[in-house]
C-alpha cells in the first residue's frame, strides 16, 4: 500500500486545489459567449425598466388620458409620444411589459413543474407507468390548444373576478393593482397546464438516458431509495436540457399571450401588455406608426435576447455540441 | 455456515431470440474473510450471478427462476425492496467496472461518500465527513482532506476507482462484490488498485467476490476460484490448486491464452469460436464445439455434465471430453 501511495502522490499534484463543479465550467463558457452576455445585459435592463422604474414616480400614470394630446409624437415630457387616447406610451409599455414578462415566467414555472414531475417519473419508472403517462401526454397533444385555452379562460372568468374582489376586500392590496394579474390567472393555468407536454418528453428522454448510467446503478447498490436517486442523482444531471428548454419556452409563452391578447381574450383594457400594445399599434399603423414601432421593439428585443441566452446556455451546458 | 451460500441459482432474460439462461444452476460458497474469484469470458454469467444477489438485475426482462442466496442465513432473493435496501451498501457493497462512469459527475465526492453513512448509520454530516476522509486515506488518496471536496472529473481513473473502493467499504460491509474492478484501468494502475483491495480486505476481514476474466489476477487475489462457462460453474477449486492443476479443458484454455504462461517464440493459445448463444444451448456439454485441448468426440451430448468432487475441494464438471488429456504433441488446429 505504501508504494501505491507514493506513486499516487505524483499523479496530479496541481489538481489538489478547490473543486470546480461542472456548473462553474458552464458559467465560464457562458461568460465567453458574447451574444449570450449581451442578451443578459439587455434582459436585465428591460427587467429593471419594467419592474423597478415604475415603482418610483419617474414615469406617468399609464391610464392618464389626455385626449387633446392624442397621437402626439415624442416630446420632452413623453419620450415615446402618446397613444390614440393621449396616454404616455412609455408608461404603457413598461407597465405592459410587467404583465408580459410575468406571464412568461409564471406559466413557464407551472409547465416546468408539471413537465419535470411527469417526465422524470415516466422516465425512471419505465414499464407500465411510463406507458400510461406518455399516452396521456399523447392525448393532450392532440387537443386543440387554442380552443381549450379560450374556453377555459371564458369559463373561469367569473371565479377570477370573485377572487380579485375577495383579495381586495381581505388584504391590503388595491383592486386596481392586482386586477391585471388575477385576471390573467386562467391564462397562467391554461397555458401552463398545456405547455408542459414538450418538457415532459424532453425530461423523460434524458432521465431514461441517465438511469442507465453506472452511477445510478452504483447508487442503487448503496441502498438509496428511489426518491433519493431520482431527486439527487438523476434530475440534477438532467437539468441542463431543462434550463435550456425553459429559456426557450418563456418567449414562446410571451408570444402566445400576445396572440391571445391580440384576439381579445388575454389582458383586458385598461390594462395593457405588449401584445395589446402591438395590436393597438397595428390598428393605427398608417396614422401613427410609432405606436407599433416602440412596443414591438421592446418585445422583439426581449424575445431575441431570450433566444440567444437559451442558445448560449445550450452550448455552455453541453460542451460536446459547441464549437470551441 | 458460510457467509454467503448461493444454491442452484437460475437467472434468465427474455429476449427476442427466446429465453436466455444467463445463469443456470450455480452453487457458490463464500466463507467469512475469504476472497472468492469468479472467472469467465464475457457473457458467461459471472456478473449476472453477482448482480442478482443485490437485486440489480433489470426485471423485466430479467427473471430469477430459482435458487437461493443465503447471506448470514437470510435468502437475499426473497427480500422485498425495503429490506434489500438495508443490505445494499451496508452489509454488501459493490465496486463496478468503469470508474469513469460510476460516480455522479454533478456531486462532490464528499456528498457521494457521505450518502451511505447517512442512510445506513444515521451519522451526522460532520462525523460522516470525518469517516469519509479516513476512508479515502485508507485507499491511498493523497491530501484526502482537500481532495474530498473535489468533483469526480478532477480525479484520474485509478483515483476514481480508489474513491469507489473507499465508498464501498465505508460502512464496513461483510461482503464486497468487485465486478472487474481493474478492467477499465491502465495496466500500471491495475496493480495498485488490486493492492488496495487486497490490503483493505486483510485489514477488515471483509469477504470478497472478485469477478474477473484475468486468471493472473485471480492467482494473486483469490483464495478460491470458480470458473464459469455458459451460465454454469465448470470448475471450482482453491486458487493455487486450480492454477497448478487445471482439469477442465476450458480452464486450461484460459490459462494457456495468458501470454505470461507461454514460452517466448511459441504461438499463444486461443480458444476458438465464441461463447455459445445462451438462448439455444445444446442439451449436452456446452463447451464441446470449442474444445481443442480435450477430446470433443467424448463430450456429453445428451445431458449437462454435473459438477463432481475430483479431489479434495477441487470440483469439476465430469464431461469425459473436457477432462480428456490427449498427448500434448497433438497440434491445436486453431491456435
Amino acid at each position: 500500500m505504501n508504494s501505491s501511495t507514493h506513486t499516487a502522490t505524483g499523479e496530479d499534484p496541481t489538481q489538489a486545489e478547490a473543486g470546480h463543479s461542472l456548473w462553474q465550467d458552464a458559467w465560464y463558457r457562458l461568460r465567453h459567449n458574447r451574444a449570450a452576455m449581451v442578451s443578459c445585459v439587455i434582459l436585465t435592463a428591460i427587467f429593471v425598466l419594467c419592474f423597478i422604474v415604475p415603482i418610483f414616480p419617474l414615469i406617468d400614470d399609464p391610464a392618464a388620458i389626455e385626449l387633446s394630446e392624442k397621437n402626439k409624437g415624442p416630446s420632452a415630457s413623453h419620450w415615446m409620444g402618446q397613444d390614440q387616447l393621449g396616454r404616455d406610451l412609455l408608461a404603457r409599455i413598461l407597465h405592459g411589459g410587467r404583465i408580459s414578462i410575468l406571464v412568461g415566467l409564471i406559466t413557464t414555472a407551472v409547465s416546468l413543474t408539471i413537465g419535470v414531475a411527469v417526465g422524470s417519473i415516466a422516465g425512471y419508472a419505465s414499464g407500465r407507468i411510463d406507458a400510461l403517462l406518455m399516452r396521456a401526454v399523447d392525448v393532450l397533444y392532440s387537443l386543440p390548444f387554442l380552443i381549450i385555452v379560450i374556453l377555459f379562460s371564458a369559463v373561469a372568468r367569473g371565479q377570477t373576478d370573485a377572487l380579485t374582489a375577495w383579495l381586495a376586500d381581505n388584504t391590503p392590496l388595491q383592486y386596481d393593482a392586482i386586477a391585471p394579474f388575477t385576471g390573467l390567472l386562467p391564462l397562467f393555468i391554461a397555458i401552463g397546464a398545456l405547455s408542459w407536454l414538450n418538457i415532459s418528453r424532453i425530461v423523460r428522454a434524458s432521465v431514461q438516458n441517465i438511469s442507465n448510467q453506472q452511477y445510478v446503478e452504483a447508487a442503487r447498490s448503496l441502498g438509496l431509495s428511489h426518491t433519493r436517486i431520482l431527486l439527487r442523482h438523476i434530475i440534477p444531471n438532467a437539468i441542463g436540457p431543462i434550463v435550456v428548454y425553459a429559456t426557450l419556452t418563456i418567449p414562446s409563452v410571451m408570444l402566445f399571450e400576445a396572440t391571445l391578447s391580440f384576439l381579445g381574450i388575454g389582458v383586458q383594457p385598461p390594462h395593457s401588455s405588449w401584445g395589446i400594445l402591438i395590436k393597438d399599434g397595428a390598428e393605427r399603423l398608417l396614422s401613427n406608426p410609432l405606436l407599433l414601432l416602440f412596443p414591438s421593439t421592446f418585445f422583439t428585443l426581449t424575445l431575441l435576447s431570450l433566444n440567444f441566452l437559451g442558445d448560449g446556455l445550450r452550448d455552455a451546458l453541453d460542451p460536446k455540441s459547441s464549437k470551441d | 455456515m458460510p457467509l454467503l451460500d448461493i444454491q442452484d441459482l437460475k437467472v434468465s432474460f427474455h429476449s427476442r431470440n427466446g429465453e436466455v439462461r444467463a445463469v443456470d444452476g450455480v452453487n457458490i460458497q463464500v466463507e467469512k474473510g475469504e476472497v472468492v474469484g469468479i472467472v469467465g469470458e464475457s457473457g458467461s454469467g459471472k456478473s449476472v450471478t453477482a448482480y442478482s444477489l443485490l437485486g440489480l438485475i433489470p426485471m423485466p426482462p430479467g427473471k430469477i427462476e430459482g435458487g437461493k442466496a443465503l447471506f448470514q442465513g437470510t435468502d437475499l432473493l426473497s427480500l422485498g425492496k425495503k429490506e434489500l435496501n438495508s443490505y445494499r451498501g451496508a452489509k454488501i457493497s459493490m465496486i463496478f467496472q468503469d470508474p469513469m462512469t460510476s460516480l455522479n459527475p454533478y456531486l462532490k465526492v464528499s456528498t457521494q461518500m457521505i450518502e451511505p453513512l447517512e442512510i445506513h448509520e444515521n451519522l451526522s454530516t460532520k462525523r460522516a465527513l470525518h469517516r469519509a476522509i479516513e476512508s479515502l486515506e485508507q485507499v491511498g488518496i493523497p491530501e484526502a482532506q482537500k481532495r474530498i471536496h473535489s468533483y469526480p472529473h478532477e480525479f484520474s481513473g485509478g483515483m476514481r476507482q480508489r474513491v469507489m473502493i473507499a465508498m464501498a467499504l465505508i460502512t464496513k460491509p461483510d461482503l464486497l462484490i468487485a465486478d472487474e474492478p481493474t478492467t477499465a484501468l491502465d495496466v500500471t494502475i491495475q496493480k495498485q488498485v488490486l493492492d488496495v483491495i487486497r490490503d483493505l480486505q486483510k485489514d477488515t476481514g471483509t469477504s470478497v467476490i472478485f469477478i474477473t476474466h484475468d486468471l493472473a489476477v485471480v492467482h494473486e487475489m483469490c483464495d478460491s476460484v470458480n470458473v464459469m462457462y455458459a451460465g454454469r460453474v465448470v470448475e471450482s477449486a482453491p486458487a493455487s490448486e486450480l492454477i497448478s492443476n487445471p482439469l477442465h479443458a476450458y480452464t486450461q484454455g484460459l490459462y494457456r491464452s495468458n501470454p505470461s504462461n507461454t514460452a517466448k517464440g511459441q504461438d499463444l493459445h486461443t480458444i476458438p469460436g465464441l461463447p455459445p448463444d445462451l438462448a439455444k444451448l445444446p442439451p449436452g456439454c456446452s463447451f464441446r464445439p470449442r474444445n481443442t485441448l480435450g477430446d470433443p468426440s467424448l463430450c456429453l451430448t445428451d445431458r449437462k455434465p454435473e459438477l463432481v468432487e475430483y479431489s479434495e475441494s477441487h470440483f469439476v464438471q465430469n464431461c469425459p471430453g473436457c477432462l480428456a488429456r490427449p498427448e500434448p504433441s497433438e497440434p491445436t488446429t486453431h491456435a
